[in-house]
């Protein structure tokens, strides 16, 4: 089973602090969405409402249509994996799996089937009879995994499941999760401040911050075209670069950064370019050149590092401190000027940010 | 083969403080064998009349039994009070203002005798509550901050996750209470009994001010017979308060401890 989650117009409050404002988000049948910011962003908050943990100010949260709202937390029906995996102590690997079967008034021989079913699933059956305590990181969320997944959830929802393990078994886990997660097809939130695994596991990936989301789409579509300023930094935009429009002519439009340093832009690119932008680029999308007759940013170089790809310099533009890349046949030297050219296909032209 | 040396000092402070712990216990238990009318040590004969006698006097086969209800319900009591207050302490202890919990000590930090005077103040002879009553109240505040205390220690190791999980399992919070963090929190629990208990059993401060007439505990009993006789019976009747405590405690850690085993 498998069901769409839809929630509109969330707010919630700690005490007097909002911390989510007016929250829209939909979550397709069978679809895994990561809630993606830094702490206190309000991606947990989300995550804490929809299992009912905590109550919003305003808003409702849909499943398939049904208004989870105001129902209790023990009967939403939601799988939940847990970033600290939250296992029974006192209970054995099977009976923390079979858990959620109990609770749902399962026979004891159909409950310990199904659960060791489950444990079959997740590699863990040998280990069915052990404590909690016994096992390792990995294991742990395994087991807390088919924990969730036993119950055969038309949500599930992980709160940083693997912010506790190592990087390897990270990412041995998320394809793990991912691919249980396809293989059922269920409906899935996932909440992390990793953008890697975010981006790694996600059909959809909202990147929220101060309570309110972002930007909400694929991945690719995420790191490519960032739709604001905020969402560029994130996904890893070193340079945002205000301009200003001096003329149009047809499509193309020229602007002038700081410095007065002017540069021609083509709308058939970048579509419908505003008066005053951002010009967004990361260190890739910025070539510095020793070409001085080059149309770019004026730019006395620093510190030079090597990337492997490429060399990086740190450049003092009349823009501010820029980062760029230049090519490995042609080694620039520290102290030297040099032209920043923006590579077209590797920009994005944003609204300005509101100071 | 090794041997690993002890250092004489340490060998010596280590049964110094042995003969320190145990000393009291033996002379007692000593001078209640000894065949002679008045406390002796070490005992000159060996009977177990005194033992007997302690059944013959009416006062004590009565103080024995008032205490150990007063015990069994004033720890009943306060875990019954101290076992919420502990949890809701913890699970809310970022919403909660931290004096609040400073409260449950309070018991603890006024002198054992001003608690008792103002519970007669108020409780004996402000509210005229029966004795058994106003014992009882006494007795459930005194061992009260224990309760809360040692309870809240092993609550503060619970990650309240694990609750939650339970929760989301389709587990009601208050079914949840009983099978997932109760469970995990036993052996504060049984440590939060056996504290109080023997706290309330031996407790004399207290229960000095709010015994009256016909109505009187163990230990209080202990001492009006002091005052009138130096006879072994003393002794006896004290080793017997010590055997009812770990008799006690060894029941509770066995019935308690098997009970939540069999969630």
């Amino acid at each position: 089973m498998t069901l769409p989650l839809t929630i509109e117009n969330l707010t919630a409050h700690y005490g007097p602090t909002k911390v989510l404002e007016d929250l829209s988000l939909s979550v397709g049948a069978g679809e895994l969405v990561s809630l993606l910011g830094a702490s206190g962003c309000g991606k947990t908050t989300t995550l804490r409402l929809v299992a009912g943990f905590l109550e919003p100010t305003a808003g409702t949260i849909l499943l398939g249509g049904k208004d989870l709202t105001k129902l209790p937390a023990y009967k939403r029906d939601i799988g939940l994996v847990f970033q600290n995996y939250a296992l029974f102590p006192h209970l054995s690997v099977l009976e923390n799996v079979a858990f959620g079967l109990k609770q749902r008034g399962i026979s004891p021989a159909e409950r310990q089937k199904r659960a060791l079913a489950m444990l079959e699933r997740v590699g863990l059956s040998p280990l069915a009879d052990r404590l909690p305590g016994a096992l390792s990181g990995g294991q742990k969320q395994r087991v807390a995994l088919a924990r969730a997944l036993v119950i055969e959830p038309p949500l599930l929802m992980f709160d940083e499941p693997l912010s506790n393990l190592d990087a390897k078994l990270r990412i041995d886990m998320r394809v793990e999760i991912r691919q249980l997660q396809r293989a059922n097809g269920t409906t899935s939130v996932y909440v992390t401040h990793d953008q890697e695994e975010a981006f790694s596991i996600s059909d959809r990936v909202a990147i929220m911050n101060a309570g309110r989301i972002m930007q909400f789409d694929t991945p690719e579509v995420l790191y490519q075209r960032p739709a604001n300023a905020f969402v560029a930094r994130f996904v890893g935009f070193e340079n945002l670069i205000p301009m200003h429009v001096l003329a149009r002519q047809g499509e193309q439009v020229i602007a002038e950064a700081a410095g007065g340093v002017k540069l021609h832009f083509n709308q058939d690119r970048f579509g419908q370019i505003p008066d005053d932008f951002v010009l967004a680029a990361r260190a890739d999308g910025l070539a510095a050149t020793a070409n001085l007759a080059a149309e770019g940013l004026p730019a006395m170089l620093g510190l030079r590092t090597y990337l492997g790809r490429a060399y990086q310099y740190q450049c003092e533009t009349a823009a501010g401190l820029l980062v760029a890349n230049g090519s490995l046949s042609d080694p620039l030297r520290s102290g030297d000027g040099a032209r920043l050219v923006p590579l077209p296909e590797q920009c994005c032209i944003l609204a300005p940010e509101h100071s | 083969m090794m041997t690993s040396r002890i250092h004489p000092l340490l060998l010596l402070s280590t049964v110094l403080v042995y003969i320190f712990l145990m000393g009291p216990l033996i002379i007692v238990f000593g001078a209640s064998l000894s065949d002679t009318t008045y406390l002796t040590f070490p005992p000159q004969g060996l009977t177990l009349r005194w033992f007997e006698n302690i059944f013959k006097i009416g006062a004590f086969r009565r103080t024995i039994v008032t205490s150990l209800e007063l015990a069994f319900l004033a720890t009943g009591l306060a875990l019954f009070i101290g076992i919420p207050a502990a949890y809701a302490l913890n699970r809310y202890r970022v919403q909660l203002p931290t004096w609040l919990s400073t409260v449950f000590v309070l018991p603890i930090l006024v002198p054992e005798i001003v608690f008792g005077f103002s519970l007669l103040k108020s409780v004996a002879v402000g509210a005229s509550a029966p004795i058994f009553v106003a014992l009882l109240i006494g007795h459930t505040l005194l061992v009260l901050p224990y309760c809360v205390r040692v309870i809240s220690a092993s609550l503060a190791s619970f990650d309240f996750s694990i609750e939650e999980a339970a929760v989301s399992l389709g587990s009601p919070p208050i079914k949840t209470f009983f099978t997932v963090v109760l469970p995990n929190v036993r052996s504060g629990v049984i440590a939060a009994f056996i504290l109080a208990f023997i706290t309330s059993i031996n407790d004399v401060s207290t229960s000095l001010f709010l015994t009256g007439p016909g109505i009187s505990t163990l230990p209080i009993q202990i001492l009006a017979h002091v005052e009138q006789f130096f006879d072994p019976t003393i002794a006896s009747v004290s080793v017997l308060l010590m055997l009812l405590t770990v008799a006690v405690m060894a029941i509770i850690e066995r019935t308690l401890g098997l009970t939540f085993l069999a969630k």
